[in-house]
């Protein structure tokens, strides 16, 4: 099973195995992995979901919609590597993919 | 010495949350959640969506594993309604008979459906949209050319409405106030959602006033005041939902519109909160008293019931928010709208599909409806909750950024 690596703000470090198929955002919610809110389940609705992806897997996430990309420009603190990880689906070639949580989804 | 045992009573979005919540905040002994549902806490929001249509299966829905809940030692009774709460013995009791003590107690018993009794209801066919085994009993009904009838103009009536369009069935709405949404939205933004829907191919009547339901086995139609029948292999009603709230009033808790609690999630007993959709709680922005229907609302307010319960109290102030998804529309309400006397409309609601419409209650933003513009909704919750003056002229055109209005 894919293994996706949560660093969260303080440091600490999960290594999380995710089954192909779910998202990066329902890897954090399933480990109660403080960090990741995600209040609206999924649906690009909400924003409480974002995550910075490392570097060396940023163009192997499939692109962002345009749906995303407008709510990614509106969180706390957005980056070049910010992403919603409830549109990011797990998949073996993923496996491995390190993200950062933020400080805070409000 | 027995460790302390906190009862979640109510397994969905509330009820899920506050139990993890219980555990991230530091609650060191037994936590039971009792639902009535088979299911652990599951997603309610799919339910006249994505599993309406099959594209998603139960296990999809569910909030957390099974598995996650056994790691950290949260205790599930499931298929099992609390029937009553003794708060002199701290006890809850089970339609069987079992009874459970309890330490600290949790409330998040949610709603029900408002059911609609006239001639017929009872008929095959007429149903109803809240859970798993709604949506499961809608799912035998459904076929390409079905005729289904939606009673009831609001959110899970248009939604209902959008997927079985998408799946291939003729579908009629039936409203009885004098537009869609009439409680919740701006003409403009309810006109907006009925020239939508009938571009979609879905036949919209407003001002009906249902008589009642015909057939044989099984519903065949639906009869009006004014003599017309609508012909329906399917009737699903969605008319609003009532709080649960009669345990919570048999136990002697104050109840009044959802039971009473206060900025922690408090009841009026100091050893039980309550949180999600079955609450009444004042509401600082608005100075006033609400009752949610909202995930958002269930989530935080779960958050803030288990601070409490944990010796940690944090006062609940948030704005509520919520969202809907018809056809390709995307719909992010920030606030609560009624009151508001001015109304500023950005982006073309007349021929798009994209737009925003501001809600103003004494030149203040006091709510965004926003279609297809996530960053109204973002930018808007700011402008929103921060009380910032706006410039009118700007609000109104997509050209001039929010962003803008932040800075001020």
């Amino acid at each position: 099973m894919p293994v996706v690596t949560y660093i969260c703000h303080d440091g600490a470090i999960n290594e999380i195995e995710v089954a192909s198929g779910t998202s990066v955002m329902q890897g954090a919610v399933d480990n109660m992995i403080d960090g990741i809110v995600a209040e609206c389940g999924g649906s690009c609705s909400c924003a409480t979901c974002h995550c910075y992806i490392d570097e060396a897997w940023l163009d192997k996430v499939p692109p962002a919609s345009e749906m995303e990309k407008d709510m990614l420009e509106c969180v706390l603190e957005p980056e070049d590597n910010s992403r919603l990880s409830c549109q990011i689906t797990v998949t073996d070639e993923l496996d491995g993919l390190v993200v950062k949580l933020p400080a805070s989804q409000f | 010495m027995t460790e302390p045992c906190c009862i979640v009573v109510g397994a969905s979005h509330a009820g899920g949350q506050l139990a993890v919540s219980l555990r991230q905040q530091g609650w060191q002994g037994r936590i039971l959640v009792i639902g009535d549902e088979p299911y652990l806490p599951y997603n309610r929001p799919p339910l006249s969506k994505t599993f309406l249509s099959g594209e998603k299966h139960i296990e999809d829905l569910l909030i957390r594993p099974q598995a996650q809940y056994e790691k950290v030692g949260i205790d599930f009774l499931l298929g099992q309604a609390v029937t009553a709460i003794d708060r002199n013995k701290k006890t809850v009791t089970l339609s069987k008979g079992e009874t459970f003590a309890y330490d600290k107690l949790a409330l998040t018993t949610g709603a029900r459906v408002r059911p609609l009794h006239i001639a017929g209801s009872e008929l095959k066919g007429v149903l109803y949209l809240r859970d798993i085994s709604d949506a499961e009993h809608i799912r035998q009904f459904i076929g390409k050319g079905k005729k289904a009838v939606i009673v009831g103009g609001g959110y899970i009536g248009l939604e209902t409405a959008a997927m079985l369009r998408k799946i291939g069935l003729q579908v009629t709405i039936l409203e009885a106030a004098e537009r869609i949404l009439n409680r919740v939205t701006a003409p403009e933004v309810s006109d907006f959602y009925a020239r939508v829907h009938q571009e979609e191919g879905v036949q919209l009547q407003t001002n009906v006033k249902i008589q009642g339901f015909s057939g044989q086995n099984r519903v065949e139609g639906v009869q009006c005041a004014d003599g017309s029948v609508y012909a329906a292999d399917l009737v699903i009603i969605g008319i609003g939902v009532i709080p649960n709230t009669e345990l919570a009033q048999a136990a002697g808790l104050e109840v009044d519109n959802g039971i009473k609690v206060n900025d922690f999630c408090q009841t009026s007993d100091p050893d039980v909160t309550a949180a999600g959709d079955c609450t009444n709680h004042f509401n600082g922005f608005y100075q006033r008293n609400l009752r949610l229907e909202s995930v958002q609302n269930a989530m935080e307010q779960a958050k803030v019931a288990a601070a409490a319960l944990c010796g940690k109290p944090i006062q609940y102030n948030a704005l509520p928010w919520f969202w809907s998804d018809q056809y390709d529309i995307k719909l992010q309400i920030a606030g609560l709208s009624s009151g508001y006397d001015e109304l500023i409309i950005r982006g073309d609601h007349n021929s798009s599909r994209k737009f925003s419409a501001f809600y103003l209650s004494k030149g203040r933003v006091i709510a965004v409806d926003a279609i297809n513009s996530p960053q109204d909704f973002m930018f808007g919750k700011q402008i929103i909750t921060g009380k910032l003056l706006v410039d009118k002229a700007g609000l109104s055109d997509p050209k001039i950024s929010l962003k803008d209005f932040l800075n001020k």
